[in-house]
């Protein structure tokens, strides 16, 4: 188990080695010289040369990979070219912005999904599993922006219950903050919900039908205590598949919520990067956001072993 | 067991090829209904829209739904309704080009990856998975950086953000297909990869394949349509729904409206093709039969 677990790990450094080269050959690419977008274009040669010089842009590109990884993975990933501050605590700020956002998101998708894609599977000819059914389906085809949108416009425009927009961090008003976070959260979970529910129906439909699950009936067990038994862990491994895709999904899908609810997270970050043509905010956001996923891509690697033990077996 | 005996268990345990057709299910039907209204309007955008969807008319301004303007007009005096027909032929083309890119790779990749021995298998995913950290948005949002907004760019990259969500989620289902009798019943009788892959894999992952290009199908017009609202999708002046959305986001205490059909447009196409999927699922699925 150690020995396949250091193999993973090294397998997770070398996708991250080659995800950080492929993300700044791609963006090494971008039309524009950084410096002269930073000066604008009345600005003279001398102060664009002055400026290329100052960030490394005049280096060759290996020796910019290296210094840009070597910030990174000091915590120093230097200055902005456009506001000239650092960047670093600016990141740091904005991640954890964006994690509360991805992570109630999480959070409420499974609370929504996980009994209700049960329950729509194991009535699924029956008038509730249909309109559980019903209900999922529109929730899948609700964007969560829309969803902002329209929440926005009943309960902040029209009711008056909750803010429209901004973002108060806990520490400075706890009240203010969860105020803040219920629309966004909800515009990310409910949507989110409904797909996994989509899943998580699929799975444990495949599931009823297999001849251990009969047999277990069979035996005597009532459905529910048969699918709880021997049914859900084998149903979990599809899922598990779903969450992590999920999850990356929520971490751009909160790009967009930002947006709308005006929230200063990694997403608004990135848009606004990419706006000024801030490249070496861009390659962060870009950097942090694939090692995210990697990360739970390696994780969910691991969990799969744990939850079925028949895959242990590897290619035998 | 003798050749001939393990070649009757491949036989007697493989999907029915010969598939009894079963009545239409609700889905399907209403699925396929939207799906044809959609592509049926899409169509009609060639040939006819009530008014230029792209005139600017401020004498026209904020006009509410009418005879003349049946779902009302923009602030810049352009007619909703024919905007909405317009942005139904980027939406189906968008979709339909991304799910094919993501499909047409990401099937095959999940199955070889499942079916082929350690290394070889490890190497793919560890390739899908470096695919799977690029998430389609954020991968449209660098092609926009890089090559500037339009459908073209936007199709693309939703369609190779798509791919190794196909392929792991095919390759799960593969490597739990390997491990069923009839295929190393398929196995011992001398069967080749090629064949098991085509006779026996695909078939018991189509379920999956069909639910992901469902949802897939949803995702990209969801994604184009994020990508539009945040300014990174097709450019004006072409239609697009969710370029509406965005424009209607500063007039939702004066036109709500303005949100609300685009919105449904967008709901009611990914509603229809989720509908299709499920619909198509119940009718072709040889395991479902089981348990009705």
């Amino acid at each position: 188990m150690i020995v396949r677990l250091v193999k993973r790990i090294a397998v997770l450094l070398v996708s991250l080695v080659v995800s950080s080269v492929l993300v700044f050959a791609f963006m090494a690419v971008l039309p524009g010289d950084p410096a002269r977008v930073a000066l604008g274009t009345s600005a003279s040669e001398t102060a664009v040369a002055q400026l290329r010089e100052q960030f490394g842009l005049d280096r060759p590109f290996v020796a910019q990979y290296l210094s840009w990884v070597h910030g990174l993975v000091t915590f120093d990933p230097g200055t902005s070219y456009i506001s000239h501050t650092e960047i670093g605590p600016q990141l740091a700020d904005r991640l954890q912005v964006t994690l509360w956002l991805v992570g109630a998101g999480m959070v409420l998708a499974c609370i929504l999904a996980v009994p209700m894609g049960i329950l729509m599977a194991v009535r699924h000819r029956r008038p509730s599993g249909l309109i559980l059914s019903a209900l999922s389906q529109a929730g899948v085809a609700v964007p969560a922006f829309l969803a902002g949108i329209l929440l926005i416009t009943v309960f902040a425009v029209g009711l008056g219950w909750l803010p429209a927009n901004g973002w108060t961090p806990p520490a400075q008003d706890p009240v203010l903050f969860l105020k803040q976070l219920v629309l966004p959260v909800l515009s990310l979970g409910m949507v989110q919900g409904a797909v996994l529910t989509r899943y998580i129906r699929s799975a444990v439909l495949d599931v009823l039908r297999e001849d251990y699950l009969r047999t277990a009936r069979a035996k005597g067990l009532r459905p529910m205590r048969a699918l709880v038994r021997h049914g859900l862990r084998n149903a979990a491994v599809p899922v598990v598949t779903v969450l992590a895709l999920q999850l990356a999904t929520l971490l751009v899908g909160a790009v967009v919520i930002e947006r709308v609810f005006v929230i200063p997270g990694l997403g608004s970050l990135l848009l606004d990067s990419v706006s000024n043509r801030d490249l070496i905010v861009v390659q962060d956001v870009v950097m942090i956001i694939a090692m995210a996923v990697l990360l739970v891509n390696f994780l969910v690697d691991t969990i799969y072993l744990m939850i079925d033990p028949r895959l242990r077996g590897g290619s035998s | 067991m003798t050749v001939l005996d393990t070649e009757a268990a491949v036989a007697s345990a493989a999907p029915d090829d010969r598939r009894r057709r079963r009545p239409m299910t609700g889905s399907l039907l209403v699925g396929g209904f939207i799906v044809m209204v959609v592509f049926g309007l899409a169509l009609l955008s060639f040939v006819w829209t009530p008014h230029d969807p792209t005139l600017v008319n401020p004498s026209a301004r904020l006009e509410k739904p009418s005879l003349e303007y049946w779902f009302g007009t923009d602030k810049f005096g352009r007619d909703v309704f024919s905007q909405i027909l317009m942005g139904s032929r980027t939406t189906l083309f968008v979709g339909f080009v991304a799910v094919g890119v993501a499909a047409v790779v990401g099937v095959p990749l999940g199955i070889v990856a499942g079916m082929a021995p350690g290394w070889l298998g490890e190497l793919l995913m560890r390739g899908n998975d470096l695919l799977l950290a690029f998430p389609a948005l954020l991968l449209a949002i660098m092609f926009a950086a890089v090559y500037g907004a339009s459908t073209l760019v936007a199709m693309v990259a939703i369609g190779i953000a798509s791919i190794p969500h196909y392929a792991r989620l095919i390759r799960g289902g593969t490597l739990q297909v390997m491990k069923a009798e009839y295929v190393v019943a398929a196995r011992a009788a001398g069967r080749g990869p090629f064949s098991i892959g085509l006779r026996h894999v695909l078939p018991n992952v189509s379920s999956l394949v069909i639910v992901q290009a469902s949802v897939g199908f949803a995702i990209a017009v969801l994604a184009e349509a994020a990508l539009s609202f945040l300014g990174f999708g097709t450019p004006p002046p072409t239609p697009s729904w969710g370029r509406m959305l965005q424009e209607s986001q500063e007039m939702l205490s004066v036109a709500p409206r303005l949100a609300v059909f685009p919105g449904i447009a967008i709901a009611v196409v990914v509603l229809g093709f989720n509908l299709l999927g499920d619909g198509l699922r119940d009718r072709f699925d040889p395991k479902l039969e089981d348990h009705r």
